[in-house]
């Protein structure tokens, strides 16, 4: 982990206002960077918004960083005017990140909206995978999906409303899905997105004994678990989601 | 160029600069070991302690306000066991700065066995957090006079070693209590702890938070305490770490004027861990350009 001033090399307009790829340079982290850790960042150095921002790392090239985010408020409102050239102050990486799975598992990823963004990364790292299942509002809340080319996989998509792949929630795809993989190897989901959709695809997982490992989002102060600010209630009571997680095996979690 | 002297003395404990980092903002000191080096501050609090681990308040724990955080951690901490056993040692081992423990309590009973386990660790001092609930009364220590004074003074009793007292801003007249806690026999004060507040969301219309009340602090609260700074300066000669919304060198020099002899940040680590090399190198750029060089010279020295 380590607190750097990282040149922003592009900050992609995705859909206008709403999605946005951001590219930093910062040799170091890109080197320490596992998939599911992420980077704790100021979105300017004023007094407001006061606090930092936390983004998965959505992929890693070289010298580079990505982040994939969804303007929500006024903190992801100023990170998207930010231009190229400028320097943010970035720590990270940050959190436990996805334990990987060895190469006999059999490899599902389940993500929600802009929480895709940390499972392209995981996608890098993986031999193999089944499916990957990418569901959001609308199609334009589909993001990503180039970056999973790699793996040569079916992507199968829904939206809540139908404009592009099954009309429903992500969590439907899943549930059709896993009766369908006879198999004897184990099954892992890994999951991201909104907390709902995580739930849901724990019931699912839980009914199909399949491991599953869901990242979190709490509001987080120092990312570094200091603070204890970012507590998740846990069959082992409280952590951190910033240090313990964010990501965590979805059997642990007191939904 | 004359060499800039930052030294600075809180009673019998020594600080190389005046950056105490304060309780419950670097955790027990490992969390920010690859972005801070302790041994570039003048002093760090750990943790307020307990003697039984505290699972903490029920989430959301915090919440952002405008240029504040307001918190309701519920003094998480693993406990004076583990405490002493797994976290106190390496602070000590690896580095040479003062560590100041701080310890609470929820009757007079467990502040003194926390005293007891300390009393022989090669610490700096011990900080009591008088800021938290005191089982059967209403208010807490840090707000009754008469409170204040007996756990000081039954405190006093029991250690040797520098004597820190942590007020709370949640008072009427914070020089009483100052005051209360000097003639009981504390050697430091340190102030102030987070204001009381609370946070509502008109959409849910619930608190923000899980434990409803939390505390207030940041840039927001740092007129409030300045103005109870300059009240503590004037009713004790004690040495005072002065804290609340620091986030920068000219905060920090305000502070020193106003009569703090030290500096402590909080929310603003959070924010940026970087800021105590910022500070001492501000602080040195100030001393030098108005030709004071020793730091010690400003403490106190508001014109009014
Ligand atoms: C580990 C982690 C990884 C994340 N990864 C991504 C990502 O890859 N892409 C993405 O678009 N978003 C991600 N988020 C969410 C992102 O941090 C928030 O959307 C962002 O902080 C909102 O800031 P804002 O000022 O624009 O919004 P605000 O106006 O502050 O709030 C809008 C919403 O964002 C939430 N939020 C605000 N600040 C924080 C914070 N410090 N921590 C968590 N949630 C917050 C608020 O609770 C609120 O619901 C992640 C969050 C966490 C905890
Ligand atoms: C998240 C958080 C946790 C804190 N925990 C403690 C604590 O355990 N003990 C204590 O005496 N003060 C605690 N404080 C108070 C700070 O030490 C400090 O007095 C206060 O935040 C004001 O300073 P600041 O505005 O620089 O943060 C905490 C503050 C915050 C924000």
């Amino acid at each position: 982990m380590l607190q750097v001033k990282a040149r922003i090399i592009e900050n992609k307009e995705l859909l206008p206002e709403t999605y946005y790829r951001l590219s930093l340079k910062t040799p170091p982290i890109a080197r320490l960077a596992k998939p599911g850790q992420f980077v704790h960042l100021r979105v300017n150095e004023k007094i407001f918004p006061l606090l930092r921002r936390p983004f998965s790392i959505h992929s890693v090239h070289k010298e580079n960083i990505q982040i994939l985010y969804k303007v929500t408020g006024a903190g992801t409102g100023i990170l998207s005017r930010r231009k190229k050239d400028e320097l943010l102050d970035v720590i990270g990486p940050l959190g436990n990140g996805y334990r990987l799975p060895d190469k006999r598992t059999k490899v599902i990823l389940v993500a929600g909206g802009a929480g895709v963004a940390s499972l392209c990364f995981l996608s890098q790292r993986l031999a193999s995978c089944p499916a990957v299942l990418i569901g959001g509002r609308s199609k334009r809340d589909i993001l990503g999906r180039d970056k999973f080319k790699r793996l040569k996989t079916k992507i199968k998509i829904s939206t809540e409303d139908g404009s592009l792949g099954k009309k429903g929630l992500v969590t439907d795809l899943l549930q059709e899905l896993l009766p369908t993989l006879h198999s004897p190897l184990p099954t892992v989901i890994y999951a991201c997105g909104p907390m709902k959709m995580l739930k849901e695809t724990a019931k699912i997982a839980e009914r199909h004994r399949a491991l599953c490992y869901v990242s979190l989002e709490e509001f987080i102060v120092c990312g570094v678990g200091a603070c204890q600010g970012c507590a998740v209630r846990t069959k082992n009571g409280y952590k951190r989601v910033c240090k313990d997680g964010p990501v965590f095996d979805s059997k642990e979690i007191i939904w | 160029m004359k060499k800039i002297n930052l030294k600075t003395n809180l009673g019998r404990i020594s600080l190389k600069n005046p950056i105490v980092l304060a309780s419950g903002c670097f955790g027990y000191g490992d969390e920010y070991k690859d972005l801070i080096s302790l041994d570039d501050v003048g002093a760090v609090v750990t943790k307020t302690i307990t003697l039984k681990p505290k699972a903490g308040n029920p989430p959301p724990r915090v919440v952002e306000t405008a240029s504040g955080i307001l918190n309701s951690i519920g003094l998480a901490n693993v406990g004076a066991e583990v405490f002493l056993k797994e976290k106190l040692p390496g602070l000590l081992k690896k580095f040479s700065t003062p560590v100041i423990v701080s310890i609470a309590g929820e009757t007079r009973d467990e502040y003194l066995k926390l005293i007891s386990l300390l009393n022989r660790k090669k610490i700096a001092g011990i900080e009591l957090n008088i800021s938290c609930p005191n089982v059967g009364k209403d208010l807490t220590i840090g707000q009754d006079e008469v409170e204040t004074f007996g756990l000081v003074k039954a405190v006093r009793k029991k250690t040797n070693l520098p004597l820190l007292v942590k007020l709370s801003p949640n008072v009427t007249d914070i020089g009483k209590i100052a005051k209360s806690a000097e003639k009981a026999g504390a050697d430091i004060l340190s102030l102030v702890n987070t204001f009381s507040a609370i946070g509502i969301d008109a959409e849910t219309g619930r608190a923000k938070l899980g434990g409803v009340l939390g505390g207030l602090s940041g840039p927001a609260i740092k007129p409030i305490a300045l103005r109870m700074v300059w009240q503590v300066r004037k009713t004790t000669s004690l040495p005072i770490i002065g804290m609340g919304g620091i986030a920068n060198t000219s905060d920090a020099l305000e502070f020193i004027i106003t009569g703090a002899n030290a500096i402590g940040l909080g929310s603003a680590i959070f924010i940026n861990p970087d800021l105590c090399r910022e500070i001492i190198a501000g602080l040195k750029r100030y001393l030098s350009r108005k030709r004071i060089y020793n730091l010690d010279k400003l403490v106190g020295s508001l014109i009014v």
